[in-house]
């Protein structure tokens, strides 16, 4: 056993969150803490219309009456909202612009993490590789966004919210707040009156985005907050697939990141929407990491509309999430795809809520909860029926796996049928990964990680099959190393 | 003991603990290579401790002794870089893992023993060829290795399905760890073909069993009773007779 000993110290003892690294650049920043002018200051330096100004100002007076909620399985410190800064940008930034303007600096952040910003590179890449288009956030601004000249030759809508809110104001105003409103939730209310950046996508009639879309958003600046606001809207027969990826420097403070993120499915439009979420997660010992509080909400609006959403959590000190659709058209379907990977000292309390309004509505929840080391993971989920959505169906399926002694899953799923022609299905089961498993898998050649790695991929299988190949590959890489070191 | 056959395994005044109770107690055995021994003995003799031991289980506390396999110190390894020297133990409960197609098994257990044994790793097509032909011998539908590994399997497809693993893999000393437990006559017979067809010079196996049933199947070279924690007698196929027929009693134990 010694060498196996050995590996696992190793293991152990290797940095295991890979994208640590701060980016030197100057940026500026609001004066720090929270009130009506900074949220001014905010609006200004987006050179936003008046109505823009005017609906922050009304979110941030609600906000001001509201109470942060409780109710959430997770424990934190009390949050000193004065004591953040609600805005930071690079100085050279501003909004989107072409590559050779970009800063070099912020060029070289996004080569270290991965992220293909020069569309030559991408283009000239093997023949058949998949091409995708990205939005890069760099704390509260837009750096970038490429591929837009080819997506709007297709008539596709690809930019920051920035942008949006200057160049397709109608579209913005039409639907911004209209899938989450202003006051929702405590969190959903702040990012209303301090968003700064995040994508807009729109996608005209009947059709079909050519490429995937994604963004990447980068929290760099200390002792701030990142506010992204996502909005994207699938017109009839229209169809886009996106993915969001985000990660964040190693700091001992714990950093807030409270975005929004609405779609909206028109007649027979389909949205795919998958997040890889890798935000610093703090140390072995619970010191520092991100508290990802974020409202994403769908809108399946038209008949026989379609919303998937797929998510692999594996970072954050604290997740608060729980993506969701609104099943409004008739046969409209809802689905969500989850694994969530909580170690050491992290806290998870995620799911999602179908809320099945029109006849016909389908929706899929399949859930994968791992918890690892002395973290806790709680899948919370809602399923309801109202009485016009006649035949209305729900299949869900959560798992949890417990790895070691001293970890905790709970699943706390709400079920409410209120018509009689609702057909609800669940299924839960929680395992913990067994020393007599790993010890046969072991005895067959592999070393204890390679042994929890392959328990687990085998445990998240049905998740991961529904991410686009591409990211799936990525998400496997980040499942094995967010449990580095979970076996002692 | 012939002194002129290459030891495969040697195991020396072996003594083991479990949660500090004494389970083998001065345990001698010698294995020379290409041969098939039996150990035999009554519930609670310490036939699954034996294994495990061999196989690096954590939990077993070696208090004294050595092994050797090949002339190395056996028990100074981790339970992976056994297998990869090619120590193969055939389980009493194969294990289910569930979202891993047996396939997909077996080829990461094979790549990863290459690997360790620096070859390079094989590639798919091969693998695939390989293993469908090893299924064909044994006859095993190759359909269920598209399942996940043991995951609904019958008690008789596991035990096959170790066998299979066993083919695979291709190990220089194989622990058959009461492979008769919970077969049917027709499962035993099949099971044992399997194995038996798996014999060869370069191998050894190391066959505990409580019941003579399987060896009517499976025929020793040796047969071993251990009983109290150590060897207490030796001798041909015919001992496992003459313990079938007088039981375990002689030995200081009951028959269970």
């Amino acid at each position: 056993m010694a060498a196996a000993k050995q590996t696992i110290e190793h293991v152990a003892s290797l940095d295991r969150y890979k994208h640590g690294f701060v980016t030197e650049i100057d940026q500026e920043f609001a004066p720090k803490g929270l009130n009506e002018g900074v949220v001014r200051y905010i609006s200004e330096q987006k050179a936003e219309p008046a109505w823009m100004l005017e609906w922050r100002l009304a979110a941030f007076a609600r906000w001001q009456a509201m109470e942060e909620p409780a109710w959430a399985r997770v424990r934190f410190p009390r949050i000193d909202y004065q004591d953040s800064y609600y805005y930071a940008a690079p100085k050279k930034g501003g909004g989107p612009k072409s590559l050779d303007e970009v800063d070099p600096e912020l060029l070289k952040t996004y080569e270290k993490l991965g992220i293909p910003l020069k569309e030559q590179a991408v283009l000239a890449g093997v023949e058949g590789a998949p091409r995708y288009a990205v939005d890069a956030v760099f704390d509260s601004v837009s750096v970038l966004t490429t591929f837009k000249k080819e997506l709007a030759e297709a008539g596709v809508i690809f930019c920051s919210m920035s942008e949006a809110i200057r160049e397709h104001g109608d579209l913005v105003r039409q639907y911004l707040g209209s899938v989450v409103p202003v006051s929702d939730n405590y969190f959903a209310c702040l990012n209303s009156a301090v968003f700064s950046d995040g994508s807009f996508v729109y996608v005209p009639p009947g059709v079909r985005c050519p490429m995937e879309l994604s963004t990447y958003f980068r929290i760099n600046a200390a002792e701030s907050g990142q506010f992204e606001r996502t909005l994207i809207i699938a017109d009839r027969g229209a169809y886009v697939s996106y993915l969001e990826g985000c990660t964040a420097p190693m700091r001992d403070e714990n950093q807030l990141h409270a975005a929004v993120v609405e779609l909206v499915a028109l007649e027979d439009a389909e949205i795919k929407y998958s997040t890889v979420q890798n935000w610093y997660p703090g140390d072995a010992e619970g010191r520092g990491g991100i508290y990802n509080f974020v409202t994403k909400r769908a809108d399946c609006r038209g008949d026989r509309s379609k919303v998937s959403w797929t998510q692999v959590e594996t970072g954050s000190a604290i997740t608060w999430k729980y993506p969701s659709c609104i099943l409004r058209g008739e046969g409209s379907q809802g689905e969500f795809y989850s694994i969530a990977i909580t170690n050491h000292r992290q806290q998870a309390d995620t799911g999602t809520k179908m809320i099945h309004l029109g006849a016909g509505t389908r929706s899929r929840i399949i859930s994968k909860g791992i918890s690892a080391g002395r973290s806790s993971n709680t899948y919370r989920g809602l399923v309801s029926a109202h009485p016009k959505a006649i035949g209305a169906r729900n299949f869900t399926q959560c798992d949890s796996l417990l790895i070691g002694k001293h970890s905790a899953a709970h699943t706390t799923p709400y079920i409410e049928a209120r018509n009689a022609h609702a057909r609800f299905e669940h299924e839960a089961t929680t395992t913990r990964l067994s020393e007599e498993q790993l010890f046969y898998v072991m005895q067959r050649g592999l070393s204890q990680e390679e042994a929890v790695q392959l328990l687990v991929n085998g445990f998240v299988k049905d998740v991961l099959q529904e991410l686009p190949m591409e990211f799936a590959v990525e998400a496997q890489k980040l499942v094995a190393i967010s449990l580095e070191g979970s076996v002692g | 003991m012939l002194e002129t056959k290459n030891l495969m395994l040697s195991i020396r005044d072996l003594h083991v603990s479990v949660d500090g109770k004494p389970i083998l107690s001065g345990l001698s055995l010698d294995l020379p290579a290409g041969e098939v021994h039996a150990v035999m003995g009554p519930n609670g003799a310490g036939k699954s401790t034996l294994s495990y031991v061999l196989a690096g289980r954590q939990g077993y506390e070696v208090t004294g002794g050595q092994v050797l396999f090949e002339g190395e110190d056996l028990l100074a390894l981790g339970p992976s870089e056994r297998a990869a020297r090619g120590v193969f133990l055939s389980f009493q409960y194969p294990v289910e893992i569930p979202g891993v197609p047996a396939l997909t098994f077996l080829r990461t257990a094979l790549n990863a023993q290459r690997k360790a044994r620096g070859e390079a790793e094989m590639g798919a097509p091969e693998f695939l060829r390989r293993v469908r032909e090893q299924a064909a011998a044994l006859r095993i539908d190759f359909e269920m290795l598209r399942r996940p590994l043991n995951v609904g399997f019958s008690g008789g497809e596991k035990k096959r399905m170790e066998i299979l693993q066993m083919a695979a893999l291709g190990p220089r000393l194989a622990i058959l760890d009461e492979t008769d437990s919970g077969l049917d006559i027709d499962a035993l017979r099949i099971v044992a073909e399997d194995v038996n067809a798996l014999r060869g010079p370069d191998r050894s196996m190391l066959v505990i069993t409580h019941y003579q049933r399987l060896l009517d199947y499976i025929r020793p070279d040796r047969v071993h009773v251990l009983a109290e924690g150590r060897i207490v007698a030796s001798g041909g196929p015919e001992l496992a007779l003459e313990l079938e027929r007088e039981g375990y009693a002689k030995y200081g134990q009951e028959a269970a």
